[in-house]
């Protein structure tokens, strides 16, 4: 499968990549990530852009190691996002529990999903596997349309918001958008943590094993249903809390965050980037919401300029802004 | 509840069927001969109804459109395949699914500019309009003659692949590409051809939903994920598998909604996963190609 482009965007050559433009980056890719984050308000048009390149970023990452990684080509992420944002939602505003629990209530529900939709598309292959996801997907979003009274159905859910952030000893004042941006980079760095340590460990290597060669993994004795089903969990957890923190900052959950074209955002953005590479999804989100800040202010068609340039990436720089990056430094 | 009800029911969940089967051909047909995953099939679709829209407002005549707008975004598929898709053949099958799915955010935004965000509505042809007794109850003739245009456009399909040279030349190009081009047959103006043709035929669809659906610039976006769960539950490029996952999906959607209505979106998505879970294939499929 891919063989020919999967090779291109192999991680190792990558890496390599990295290596040769700063010796040790990979063991520092995290920390060097976190400190990109921690300059984005000062140098971004807004702090509003900052927060969702942070979200969409998150996002991406999460989706980028089942698409970039494992080689699966999901289109119904939206609904592990969505999933994650409603349940954080209700938790607060029906059951008025406090922040902490509401996320981890998101993450559960998220993670329940997508074991349940793993599940049933890890059976399927190859383009197949791309279909039955979207189709999915748009099955949770009908329900939300329907369950109106614990969704808000097509006006979104409203009527919860999160002011402060208790710790015991102390709180954050959630409102304020400097400490709400830090918290969410702190959240994130977490997740990039933990994406990292998966990477590196032999999960990490398995899941690559799978993307380059599917037959082979098998017949090395890996059970690749049980790594994939994973893969997809993992995946589908953090694009969960990548929708909890959505909840959280937007104080709403519109419905379309669990429509398929949303899915379909989350897949321009990792293959702007460069899907397969760990800093990419976040160039991806933010080229993509910079061009939609920039363009939005000239012309309310700026979708139509943002599919333009997506079709062209895919014809000309399959490998993303950063793919194509790293892979000018491993040349020199 | 009465017998009666719900063989009108029945014959309703057919004719709904008919026109799922029309929403899923193109995507079938081009998936079958090509090995590609259409994700701008919903937006060629939506651009065919408005096609028909413009065409049916420059001629004042619903029966130019129906012949005319397929014609013409058949053409503009051909381009779409030169151009766009044949420099990805080769490449890995995601390629051309991520492409078309620019495509279709493209179409949707030009379609957007060009006629406006809103709906427009699209009148039912004056011949076609009221409603025929079928001894079980009244039934509007528009989609009596949907399911005659079907009907006639799957015989078509069947005769021109099984009873012509070039549906001869098609079928082998689809089993084995390599040894077509060893033998002297320039398979890109094949693959070029049947692009056009599939995309046709989702634009015919398009023509002929406008009636019955709201045209919009958004109406793709449910004929997708339809034309999906149809061409899964029927396998993949198989013609059979569609016709008869079209007739399922159409009658369980019917029955729901006369019991529990709420329900009825929702079934064929599950019903889907319940075949999934039976055969991952469809009915009809063969393996995913590519693996």
């Amino acid at each position: 499968m891919s063989v020919v482009r999967n090779v291109e965007l192999a991680p190792p050559s990558s890496r390599r990549g990295l290596a040769v433009l700063f010796p040790g980056a990979n063991r520092w890719r995290v920390p060097l990530s976190v400190l990109t984050l921690c300059i984005l308000p000062w140098v971004l048009p807004s702090q509003a852009l900052a927060v969702n390149v942070l979200i969409y970023g998150l996002l991406a990452v999460g989706y980028n190691l089942l698409f970039g990684y494992t080689g699966l080509l999901s289109f119904g992420h939206a609904a592990f996002f969505g999933a994650g944002a409603y349940a954080t939602g209700i938790a607060i505003g029906t059951f008025g529990v406090n922040w902490f629990v509401a996320m981890v209530v998101g993450l559960a529900v998220a993670g329940f999903l997508a074991t349940i939709m793993g599940m049933l598309a890890i059976r399927t292959r190859g383009i197949y596997f791309s279909m039955v996801t979207l189709a999915l997907s748009q099955l949770v979003y009908y329900t939300a349309l329907q369950a109106s009274s614990w969704t808000g159905g097509e006006n979104g859910l409203r009527g919860f918001t999160v002011s402060t952030l208790s710790f015991p000893g102390f709180s954050l004042n959630f409102l304020d958008p400097l400490v709400k941006y830090y918290a969410i980079t702190i959240v994130v760095a977490l997740a990039l943590w933990f994406v990292s340590r998966a990477l590196n460990s032999p999960f990490g290597a398995v899941i690559e094993a799978i993307r380059e060669n599917e037959t082979r993994a098998r017949a090395c004795g890996y059970n690749v249903e049980r790594t994939k089903l994973l893969s997809f969990v993992l995946s589908g957890i953090l694009c969960g809390l990548a929708g909890t923190l959505s909840a959280m900052h937007l104080s709403i959950v519109p419905l379309d965050s669990l429509h398929y074209q949303t899915s379909g955002l989350i897949v321009m953005m990792t293959l702007l980037g460069g899907a397969g590479s760990f800093f990419g999804p976040f160039i991806g989100a933010l080229a993509f919401l910079l061009m939609e800040d920039i363009f939005s202010l000239w012309t309310t068609n700026w979708q139509l300029i943002v599919g333009v340039i997506f079709i062209l990436f895919v014809l000309y720089l399959p490998k993303g802004i950063w793919g194509t990056l790293i892979s000018w430094g491993k040349g020199r | 509840m009465t017998v009666q009800l719900i063989a009108m029911q029945l014959f309703s969940g057919l004719a709904l069927g008919a026109i799922l089967i029309m929403v899923a051909l193109g995507l079938s047909i081009i998936f079958g001969m090509l090995g590609i995953v259409n994700f701008a099939h919903g937006a060629l679709f939506m651009v065919g109804a408005y096609a028909g829209l413009y065409v049916a407002g420059l001629t004042g005549s619903f029966w130019w459109a129906l012949v005319l707008a397929p014609v013409l975004i058949g053409l503009f598929g051909m381009l779409i395949e030169r151009f766009l898709i044949r420099p990805l053949y080769g490449r890995s099958p995601d390629d051309p699914l991520l492409l078309t799915f620019g495509l279709g955010y493209v179409l949707v935004e030009a379609v957007r500019i060009l006629f406006g965000t809103d709906g427009i509505p699209f009148s039912t042809p004056a011949a076609l309009r009221g409603v025929v007794n079928l001894g079980i109850g009244f039934f509007p003739l528009y989609r009596l003659f949907v399911i005659g245009v079907v009907l006639a456009v799957l015989l078509l399909l069947w005769l021109g692949l099984e009873r012509t040279k070039f549906g001869l030349i098609v079928r082998a190009g689809s089993a084995d590409p390599l040894i077509m081009r060893v033998l002297g047959v320039d398979i890109s103006k094949l693959w070029l051809v049947v692009f056009g043709i599939g995309v046709g035929i989702t634009a015919l669809g398009g023509v002929l939903a406008a009636p019955m659906r709201n045209v919009s610039p958004e109406m793709g976006t449910l004929v997708l994920a339809e034309a999906f769960v149809v061409t899964v539950i029927g396998g993949m490029g198989s013609l059979a598998g569609a016709v008869i996952a079209g007739l399922i999906v159409g009658v369980a959607v019917s029955m729901t909604s006369l019991f529990a209505p709420e329900m009825a979106t929702i079934v064929m998505f599950a019903l889907m996963a319940l075949i999934l879970l039976v055969r991952p294939n469809g009915l009809y499929g063969r393996a995913a190609p590519g693996l």
